[in-house]
């Protein structure tokens, strides 16, 4: 547990300060996301010390925004006013970009000639 | 009586209450969940988030003291960000087979979530901050937080939004992929991860393995775009 929180932790407080330091628009956390691919790629031990903590962060992320999500509380009045264009333009942005997303991955695969892998 | 005021103002200065009543919520979403057989408009953060809502507002309890205790939830959103890593990482030869569809896929996906609904809502008259927290809504929530926050968004609303956002691309993918006809998994999984981050990517498991394993690098890999990208195009809109 220490063994794989230590790593988690120390990439994400390099990744706070450097983006604070140098301005950049790039969160903290994702900066040391970077870090550790990084990690990975240089010290093939890491990715086993951290997987099971890495794993079980990953399979309650759901948990993690429940607290950022009760503050909807503050916005209530807010979104009365704004929660209906709020919604249109989030489900048809979500529409158009599954759709553009999928269209191009597909149309790049096949003018590359990359096929799917039979799993 | 006075016991049980005595009791309740001690409680609720304290972490404990709040913190608790987060996962308890949390645990009630995810039975319901379970129970409803896995069903994408049956959010367990949403359930949780009206539930606790509630008691808030029947306890007269301010959001700031009960985030007091919630806190220690919501800092764990860090090292779950850095956990990301994991899933890129283990998708690398599926990444170095299809270097170009996946590069592609990423910029017109991502750009296109960003770009449209920043489009779209601006054309139906919204400005400022609430446009600011719409912005990052295709990122995973931790990630979409941080780019809120440090563009001047309001992070609670922006975690609302992106949650609706999963929701409606866990609800709208398979049928909308049907309808146009896409054979490839990958390009199913892919574009639902980049648009609908972790509650599509966890659709994307339940409907084929390689598709949820495209969705988690999609999402992973939209983190990072998403983190450049929603400075960038809100720029021509403020």
């Amino acid at each position: 547990m220490i063994a794989a929180l230590l790593p988690l932790l120390l990439c994400q407080l390099v990744g706070e300060a450097v983006s604070r330091a140098l301005h950049l628009p790039l969160p903290g956390p994702v900066l040391g996301l970077i870090l550790m691919l990084a990690g990975f790629a240089l010290w093939p031990g890491l990715l086993n010390r951290v997987r099971p903590l890495a794993q079980g962060f990953l399979g309650h992320l759901s948990l993690l925004f429940v607290p950022a999500g009760v503050g909807v509380v503050g916005h209530l009045d807010e979104l009365s006013r704004t929660g209906l264009p709020l919604l249109v333009a989030l489900v048809v942005s979500t529409v158009l970009a599954i759709t553009v997303g999928a269209l191009t991955f597909a149309a790049v695969a096949r003018w590359t000639g990359s096929r799917a892998d039979i799993e | 009586m006075t016991d049980f005021t005595e009791i309740w103002s001690y409680l609720s200065q304290g972490p404990l209450l709040w913190l608790t009543a987060t996962i308890a919520a949390y645990g009630l979403g995810d039975a319901v969940y379970r129970a409803s057989g896995r069903k994408p408009w049956v959010n367990p953060v949403l359930i949780a988030v009206i539930v606790l809502g509630f008691v808030l507002w029947a306890t007269a309890t301010p959001y700031a003291q009960y985030f007091a205790g919630a806190q220690f939830v919501h800092f764990m959103l860090g090292p779950a960000t850095v956990s990301l890593a994991l899933p890129i990482w283990d998708s690398r030869h599926h990444v170095r087979k299809a270097l170009l569809p996946i590069a592609a896929g990423l910029l017109a996906g991502s750009a296109t979530a960003v770009g449209s609904a920043l489009g779209l809502a601006y054309a139906l008259g919204i400005r400022g901050e609430t446009l600011i927290s719409l912005a990052p809504k295709s990122a995973t929530a931790p990630v979409a937080l941080g780019i809120s926050e440090a563009l001047g968004g309001s992070p609670t609303l922006t975690a609302v939004l992106v949650i609706l956002t999963g929701i409606t691309g866990a609800v709208v993918a398979t049928p909308l992929l049907n309808r146009l006809g896409l054979k490839d998994w990958r390009a199913r999984g892919f574009a639902v991860g980049v648009a609908a981050h972790g509650i599509g990517t966890a659709r994307a498991l339940q409907v084929n393995p390689v598709a949820g394993a495209f969705a988690g690098l999609g999402m992973g890999l939209n983190a990072v775009l998403t983190s450049f990208l929603a400075p960038a195009v809100l720029h021509w809109f403020l």
